[in-house]
C-alpha cells in the first residue's frame, strides 16, 4: 500500500509535511460505491485533490451547550406523552485518534421511530408515525469526552435501493470535534442485526473498519426497570505523530 | 506502508432525513443580519444529470474579514472578530431545486508562513444522500484576481482549467457559487 488514498482516489500523494491531523486511510467508505444506488449520480468522478492543512483546516467551529436545550438529550420526553418502543440509553466517549477525549463538543443525532418511520415529509412508507416521537436530539460531551442520551430503539425500514431492500436499525450521528478536518457524520448500528450483511451503506465501509460502527450492549448503561443500554465510542481524526512547529507552514 | 490510521470511526451518509435536527433556524447566518459588509453566497448543488439536490446540506467555515479565527489552535493567537456576532460557520439545507444560501462577510487572506498568502476563501463541506463521506471544496471570489493568482491551493491544482469551479461570481448583494458533484464542470473536491 502506498501513500495514495485507498478508499477514495486522490490526484497525487498528499504532502504530509505540516499536516496537523492524520489523513484517514482505509477508514471511510469509497464515495464511488455503486451498490448504493444514490452514489451513481452524486459521487464525484474526478480524483480528490490533496489540500494542505492550513489555518482554515486546523480550526473549526466550537459549539457546545449554547446549542442544546434541556429536552434535547432525552428523545422520550419531547412530547406530552411517551413514545412507543424499547427505551434505550446510548452512551460513549468521543475521542481523537490519539485516545484523547474530545471535550465540550456538540453531538447531533436523529433516527426513525420504533416502527422504522422517520417523522419527515419524504418518508411515507406504511408504518405508523408516533405522535410522541420526533427523533432528533443533541448532547454535548463532558470534560472527559463522554456523552449520553435516552431514546427509543429505532426500527428497520425498507428503502428503494434494490428489490426488498431494508436498512438495518441505526442512529445518525453528527460531530464537529475541534477542527474542520475532524468533522464527521456517521451512523451507529446495533449488535447482532441480521440486516447488516445486506446493507450496501454499511457494506461500503472498508471491512477492517466496519465493525466500529456497531454499538455494543452495555449492562452498565442499562437502567433497572427503565431502559436497556448501548455503548458507542466515536473516534475522530487525531493529531499527526510529529506535528511541526507551524502546522500552517508548508 | 502499514496503515497509520488508528481506529477512527468511519463516515456514513447523512441520508435523506437530516432535516430532523441538522438545519438550525440561524444556520445560514454566519453574521447577524445587520452586520456591516454582509454578503449572501448562494447557488445550487447539482448531480451528474444537472438536477438540483433537494436533500443536501452545505456547511462553510472561514476567517473573518481580518483573517482571524477565534480558535485556540490558531498559532497566531485567538483574536476576537471586529465583526460583532461573527460565527465563522454556516449551515444551510438545500431547497427543492438544490438551492442554498449563506449570509456572511468576505474573509480576509491568510498567511501561510513563507511570506505567501492564501486568497480569501471559505472551506465547504457538502453532505447528502448518496455521499458516503462529505465532500470538501473551497469558495474563492472572482473579484480577488490578484490574490487568487498568488494562492498556493489554486496554483497546485492538477488541472488548471478546473480552477474556475472554485471561484464564486460577484452578483448584486453577494456571490454565486454552484457545486457540481459530477459531470463536465465537476467542482474540484479536496482530500483534506
Amino acid at each position: 500500500m502506498t501513500g495514495q488514498r485507498v478508499n477514495n482516489r486522490v490526484a497525487a500523494p498528499a504532502d504530509a509535511v505540516g499536516d496537523r491531523y492524520v489523513r484517514p486511510r482505509g477508514v471511510h467508505p469509497r464515495l464511488d460505491s455503486p451498490d448504493y444506488r444514490s452514489t451513481r449520480l452524486r459521487a464525484p468522478g474526478q480524483p480528490l485533490v490533496p489540500l494542505p492543512q492550513r489555518l482554515t483546516e486546523i480550526t473549526g467551529p466550537l459549539f457546545g451547550t449554547d446549542r442544546v436545550t434541556d429536552s434535547d438529550a432525552d428523545l422520550t420526553r419531547q412530547h406530552d406523552g411517551e413514545p412507543l418502543g424499547q427505551r434505550i440509553v446510548v452512551r460513549g466517549r468521543v475521542l481523537d485518534g490519539d485516545d484523547r477525549p474530545v471535550p465540550h463538543t456538540l453531538v447531533e443525532i436523529w433516527q426513525a421511530n420504533a416502527s422504522g418511520r422517520y417523522r419527515h415529509a419524504m418518508d411515507n412508507w406504511p408504518a405508523p408515525i408516533d405522535p410522541n416521537f420526533s427523533g432528533g436530539g443533541r448532547v454535548v460531551t463532558g470534560a472527559d469526552g463522554t456523552y449520553e442520551f435516552t431514546t427509543i430503539q429505532p426500527g428497520a425500514y425498507p428503502w428503494g435501493n434494490h428489490p426488498n431492500a431494508w436498512r438495518p436499525a441505526h442512529i445518525h450521528f453528527s460531530l464537529f470535534g475541534r477542527a474542520f478536518t475532524q468533522r464527521l457524520v456517521t451512523q451507529m448500528y446495533f449488535p447482532g442485526d441480521p440486516l447488516l450483511p445486506y446493507d450496501p451503506i454499511y457494506q461500503s465501509t472498508p471491512e477492517a473498519a466496519r465493525e466500529r460502527l456497531i454499538s455494543r450492549f452495555d449492562w452498565d448503561a442499562t437502567r433497572p426497570d427503565w431502559a436497556l443500554g448501548f455503548a458507542f465510542d466515536i473516534v475522530l481524526r487525531g493529531r499527526a505523530a510529529t506535528p511541526t512547529e507551524e502546522p500552517h507552514d508548508d | 506502508m502499514t496503515d497509520p490510521t488508528p481506529a477512527l470511526t468511519p463516515s456514513q451518509t447523512v441520508g435523506p432525513f437530516l432535516h430532523l435536527i441538522l438545519p438550525w433556524p440561524d444556520g445560514p447566518d454566519v453574521v447577524p443580519p445587520d452586520a456591516a459588509g454582509r454578503i449572501v453566497i448562494s447557488g445550487r448543488v447539482l448531480d451528474g444529470d444537472g438536477n438540483g439536490l433537494a436533500d443536501a446540506l452545505v456547511e462553510t467555515w472561514q476567517a473573518d474579514p481580518d483573517g482571524h479565527f477565534a480558535h485556540p489552535d490558531d498559532p497566531r493567537g485567538t483574536v476576537a472578530s471586529a465583526v460583532a456576532g461573527f460565527r465563522g460557520f454556516g449551515r444551510a439545507a438545500t431547497g427543492p431545486d438544490g438551492a442554498y444560501a449563506i449570509a456572511t462577510v468576505k474573509p480576509g487572506g491568510l498567511p501561510i508562513g513563507d511570506g505567501g498568502m492564501e486568497a480569501p476563501h471559505l472551506d465547504v463541506s457538502v453532505f447528502a444522500r448518496g455521499l458516503l463521506d462529505r465532500v470538501v471544496t473551497r469558495i474563492y471570489f472572482d473579484d480577488e484576481a490578484a490574490a487568487n493568482a498568488a494562492d498556493p491551493v489554486l496554483a497546485a491544482l492538477p488541472d488548471p482549467e478546473r480552477r474556475g469551479t472554485l471561484v464564486a461570481g460577484a452578483e448584486p448583494g453577494g456571490y454565486r457559487f454552484d457545486i457540481r458533484l459530477q459531470g463536465d464542470r465537476e467542482t474540484v473536491f479536496f482530500d483534506v
